[in-house]
């Protein structure tokens, strides 16, 4: 774990990414704290810039609070990123692991599947599956997974692919143990390293399709979201800059910073590139 | 000496910050007349391939590099000289060939191609002079219908035909010093006895001085006149070819020496009665499936194994020799039922275990097991050295305990501390590694032990270490072993039968004396006679 720390350390740029994205983390979770409250409730000052009214980042059209807004879409945003890459990292996992490990028919026909789920523009994709069912909170987690399991799934299936002809696992074969276990026990912990990157880097994108659909009114209307108050502004962009450029600027730096930490997981966790420099 | 081509005085080669000691090289001093082989000797990490790269500029800078020294070239210091001049002299004055001709050659050009850039870099001659010179210079190394391997690509040629294209590229120029890196380490002993005769008539033509890098004694043997023996970057002896291998002065020398394998084999013992395994007819081919969605043209069928019947009695060793893609590594594995034979019957304390399936196989696997080649793939990076010992026995039924008890007993057996338990693979060598792989195959008593080239990726040090210990469990444990290898000398040393494999048929089986004495078939005459170093015995 030290070991790790200090390769992680090692690149600047994923420290600093870090530190933003526990920020963000913490602002989340202290949302109720600071602004408690719904942070749909209008007040009697509508438009007020950044500062005015007691307002620190302004006030929207009706005269909600941008920065209450903030800090509970974070909390949103952070939710729907971590809990759809998790399903996603899942199923992926699931799907790759079988096609990869058994080769074959099972690999033919999990492929083929898969394939199909990537050959649709997964945004497009999204947008549909979240019109089908109703925008609300599942929906896009369920939207979010769906687009997004196919890359771990092919991304593991190439890992298990190249790891079970090793000479560890037919080792394992030699001893008598069963596949399951030899899967879950001998070759995923070999993999994970590649999964943990890829994981971080779908928070990043899952936050931004999240945003993308909350922006196209798809959003669950009764929970706050950064693309909720962007698409709330954009017609005001013009009168009050304000309401859409915190959440965007909430929604960059976020990104940003998740990938950062992707890419320093990245350069870490995977020998071949801790020489790069 | 005043017409010596080159001349390496005190040279120090640096690693990088972190590694396991601060030169790789030091205080290197080597020379080397025209038409001279001088052979550098020396185990893995001894600093010798780094030494030969010094030579071509090649070191992988910044981190390694020379800092101290010259390496004086007919009058140029190669360490001062620009990056132009190294350029020129390159492949026309000094060239190299590399252990792997496969990644050494580029794959997207035709061997035609890549002789002809040499020419094109290096001398004005017309695309027509260019081409007849490639043909010519492959017929000196005595590639078939040069003409057409002028246009071949190098995956439609052998290793040893891919190891002569090199050769003829590298003296294409006639360079006036030939470095070669394990130049046959990647290839079969009859082909390495080609190479090796081809690379020194070469040398008799065009007086070129040889820079032979090996960690073979038998080839230091049949072409050195001169040997440098490396330790831990140091030069610990130098001396004629007679001088170091028949009265070598050096400690380390000799130990070096000492443990090279005898091609004189081990006397017999008694043959017991019992057998234990019999293969009766076994067959698998490879390819020609076609799978779901898959079509076109079916794949080529290769016979792997092709009708072999082998047996094997209690307490013997029976070694499986052979050269790369005869079929030996896939017969073990059909053996150990790592993979299903296409026919044919394996006989195990007379159940055919080819009949059993998956769940009816599991109580057969522990009277069988397995050692690998490979001590860096064959364990499990993120499992510790305890749990990868004690998982055998408990997927066998025994309680923690017990599985736990087993595993420090088998740790004392193979000769390491009982606090490898709790530490991981890359902690250990690969001589260490190679004892947890036997502890592995150990834990769960087995009556045979399949070993497949156990020693091939060792040292020799380290080599004789491992068959000394599973010579001594084989006694101790009554063990019936099948041993494959395509070494003679590990064959002569630890098998008490032979059975001589091509193209996936058995040729020939008898015990190793009697092989060896008086080899039967004509391939395994030619196996025997490519051996190298037969003419020096220590």
């Amino acid at each position: 774990m030290n070991d790790f720390w200090k390769l992680f350390s090692r690149n600047r740029s994923a420290v600093l990414g870090l530190l933003i994205l526990c920020l963000v983390i913490f602002v989340a979770s202290i949302a109720s704290l600071i602004y408690p409250g719904d942070p749909f409730l209008y007040s009697k000052y509508p438009l007020s810039k950044p500062g005015e009214n007691g307002f620190l980042l302004g006030s929207d059209s009706i005269g909600r609070d941008v920065a209450s807004g903030i800090a509970h879409g974070a909390k949103t945003s952070l939710l729907i990123g971590l809990i759809a890459t998790f399903a996603a990292v899942l199923i992926g996992v699931i799907f790759g692991a079988l096609a990869g490990y058994y080769g074959g028919l099972v690999d033919d026909v999990l492929m083929r599947v898969t394939e199909v789920f990537q050959t649709i523009p997964s945004f497009i994709f999204a947008i549909l599956l979240v019109a089908i069912i109703k925008p609300s909170i599942e929906s896009v987690v369920i939207a979010i997974t769906v687009v997004s399991w196919p890359a771990v799934a092919r991304l593991v299936r190439g890992e298990f692919l190249a790891l079970k002809n090793r000479e560890f696992v037919q080792a394992c074969h030699t001893l008598g143990m069963s596949d399951y276990r030899i899967m879950l026990k001998e070759i995923l912990p070999n993999c994970l390293s590649p999964i943990i990157v890829i994981g971080s880097l779908m928070v990043a994108t899952a936050i931004l399709i999240e945003s993308g659909l909350a922006f196209l009114g798809l959003g669950d209307p009764n929970v706050m979201s950064w693309g909720f108050q962007i698409s709330d502004g954009r017609s005001m962009l013009r009168v009050a800059w304000w309401i859409c450029t915190f959440p965007g600027i909430a929604i960059l730096i976020t990104v940003l910073a998740i990938n950062l930490v992707g890419e320093g997981l990245n350069d870490a966790l995977n020998p071949r590139l801790r020489e790069r420099n | 000496m005043t017409n010596s081509l080159l001349k390496i005085s005190n040279v120090d080669i640096s690693l990088p910050e972190g590694s396991e000691r601060l030169l790789a090289v030091e205080n290197l001093c080597i020379d080397l007349v025209p038409g001279e082989t001088l052979c550098i000797v020396g185990e893995s990490g001894s600093g010798k391939s780094l030494t030969a790269r010094a030579l071509m500029g090649l070191l992988p800078a910044p981190h390694v590099k020379v800092t101290q020294g010259q390496i004086d070239f007919c009058g140029e210091d190669l360490t001062k000289v620009t990056e132009r001049r190294l350029r020129e002299i390159r492949g026309s004055e000094i060239s190299m060939i590399f252990q792997e001709p496969m990644t050494a050659l580029n794959p997207v050009m035709t061997i035609g191609g890549q002789i002809d850039e040499i020419f094109r870099y290096h001398v004005s001659m017309s695309a027509a002079e260019r081409r007849e010179r490639a043909i010519q210079l492959l017929d000196d190394v005595q590639l078939p219908d040069p003409a057409q391997i002028v246009n071949s690509y190098p995956h439609e040629l052998s290793g040893g035909q891919r190891q002569r294209a090199m050769i003829a590229m590298a003296l294409a120029l006639e360079p006036k010093i030939l470095i070669a890196d394990e130049p046959t380490t990647a290839l079969d002993v009859t082909t390495q006895a080609q190479i090796l005769k081809l690379i020194s008539d070469m040398q008799a033509v065009h007086q070129t001085g040889v820079l032979f890098i090996t960690h073979d004694f038998g080839v230091v043997a049949d072409i050195a006149d001169r040997v440098a023996v490396m330790q831990y970057g140091h030069v610990v002896e130098t001396g004629t070819v007679d001088k170091v291998l028949n009265n070598p002065e050096h400690p380390y020398t000799q130990a070096l020496i000492s443990s090279v394998p005898s091609l004189v084999p081990r006397s017999a013992r008694a043959r017991s009665e019992e057998t234990v395994l019999e293969v009766k007819n076994v067959n698998k081919t490879f390819g020609g499936g076609s799978s779901f969605f898959k079509f076109g043209k079916p794949s080529r069928v290769v016979d792997a194994v092709k009708d072999v019947t082998i047996e094997l009695r209690r307490g013997e060793t029976l070694g499986v020799v052979g050269e790369s893609g005869s079929g030996k590594s896939t017969l073990a594995r059909c053996i150990i039922r790592l993979m299903d034979s296409d026919s044919g019957q394996i006989i195990l304390n007379e159940v055919n275990i080819c009949d059993l399936n998956r769940a009816e196989m599991r109580p057969w696997r522990a009277k069988i097991q397995m050692v690998f080649q490979d001590p860096f793939a064959s364990l499990n990076p993120r499992v510790k050295i305890g749990q990868i010992i004690r998982q055998g026995p408990i997927i066998q039924g025994a309680t923690q305990e017990e599985a736990e008890a087993r595993t420090l007993e088998l740790l004392e057996i193979v000769g390491l501390d009982e606090r490898a338990f709790n530490r991981y693979p890359h902690e250990f060598s690969g001589g260490q590694r190679q004892r947890i792989g036997i502890a592995r195959a150990l834990a769960l008593n087995p009556e045979i032990l399949v070993a497949d080239e156990p020693v091939s990726a060792l040292d020799v040090s380290i080599q004789t270490q491992i068959l000394s210990l599973l010579d001594e469990i084989r006694t101790k444990m009554n063990l019936s072993m099948v041993f494959i290898t395509h070494d003679l000398r590990v064959a002569a040393q630890v098998c008490d039968r032979l059975a001589v494999m091509r193209y996936g048929e058995i040729v020939e089986t008898g015990a190793t004396a009697d092989i060896f004495d008086a080899p039967q078939h004509s391939y395994t005459r030619d196996l025997l006679a490519a051996v190298p170093g037969q003419n020096w015995e220590r």
